[in-house]
């Protein structure tokens, strides 16, 4: 138990993290400059998505959890999904 | 009986502490969420004024802050490892950068929201009433609260930066004890990740 708590990640991991969380912020500000029409907005938020797992995999550590962590931080955000999804069949099909 | 009042002073559960955590990060998420929602929306039925509007925005400065953050969270990251590792005074030096990064930031923001200020752009201006279309004046109006909450969250997370530094200091967080950090750390994630999503909604777009 005290060894799976006390798990210390290396600097190096972190610093690896942050030249791939700083590569994608440069190429979804370059994407956005190229017109794309609607696939700019995709292409964005599938970046921004990428970055935001970067961040709690690693920073915040999700990958060194148990399970059942990470089980209610995938059941939340499943929840958001699905409150976007109903609330644009609303919106698209009324 | 002196033992179990012993026990209850000294307790201290850092797995419980960590979900209790989670569980107000959910609270968060969630309450950004909404707002995620509700710009989604909008955006989607006053589209070509979101474009206009979003035009406003300036990139660059939004793209600094974004850098700014990332590199704030791995500091405070790299934190948790060095106290870890026992080494008080690389832990003191990264809460420290990251705490003069959040106050960068803010100091970005109180600059950028300043110039809209002196171009009458804000929430209820007379300018805004009058000269633009109401999905403009939509699109402002989420930007000051979305950001004026995120920045809020600054903030708070600063405070929280704050604390944690002096209860280093003080011997009060270390190894074993490294809850208040790593929550703190959690937070200061929480809020890098709804700027990640900030960012490409309010600023890139063309």
């Amino acid at each position: 138990m005290e060894n799976e708590k006390h798990h210390i990640v290396p600097y190096r991991l972190y610093l690896f993290v942050l030249v791939a969380l700083l590569a994608l912020t440069f190429l979804s500000i370059a994407i956005t400059e190229i017109d794309l029409g609607s696939l700019t907005v995709a292409g964005a938020l599938v970046l921004a998505s990428i970055k935001a797992y970067l961040v709690l995999k690693y920073f915040m550590h999700l990958k060194y959890d148990k399970p059942y962590i990470v089980s209610m931080v995938v059941f939340v955000f499943a929840i958001f999904i699905v409150t976007v999804i109903v609330t644009f069949l609303d919106y698209l099909y009324r | 009986m002196e033992q179990a009042k012993h026990v209850a002073h000294d307790h201290y559960d850092a797995e419980a502490s960590k979900i209790g955590m989670w569980l107000f990060i959910f609270t968060e998420l969630l309450l950004f969420g909404v707002l995620f929602v509700i710009y989604s929306v909008y955006r989607y039925i006053n589209h070509d004024a979101f474009l206009l509007a979003a035009g406003e925005l300036d990139t660059t400065v939004g793209a600094v802050n974004t850098v700014i953050l990332l590199i704030s969270s791995m500091t405070i990251a790299m934190s948790t490892t060095s106290l870890q590792k026992r080494n008080k005074l690389l832990t003191l030096l990264l809460t420290g950068v990251t705490l003069v990064l959040g106050v960068v930031f803010l100091v970005n923001k109180y600059f950028e929201w300043g110039s809209k200020f002196e171009h009458g752009i804000w929430p209820g201006s007379e300018y805004l009433i009058e000269n633009l279309s109401q999905g403009e004046i939509l699109f402002f109006g989420l930007y000051f609260i979305m950001t004026g909450l995120h920045a809020l969250h600054i903030i708070i997370g600063l405070v929280l930066i704050v604390v944690v530094m002096w209860k280093v200091y003080t011997g009060k967080v270390y190894a074993e004890r490294a809850a208040l950090l790593d929550n703190s750390g959690l937070y200061w994630h929480l809020v890098d990740i709804i700027w990640i999503f900030l960012f490409p909604l309010f600023y890139l777009i063309h």
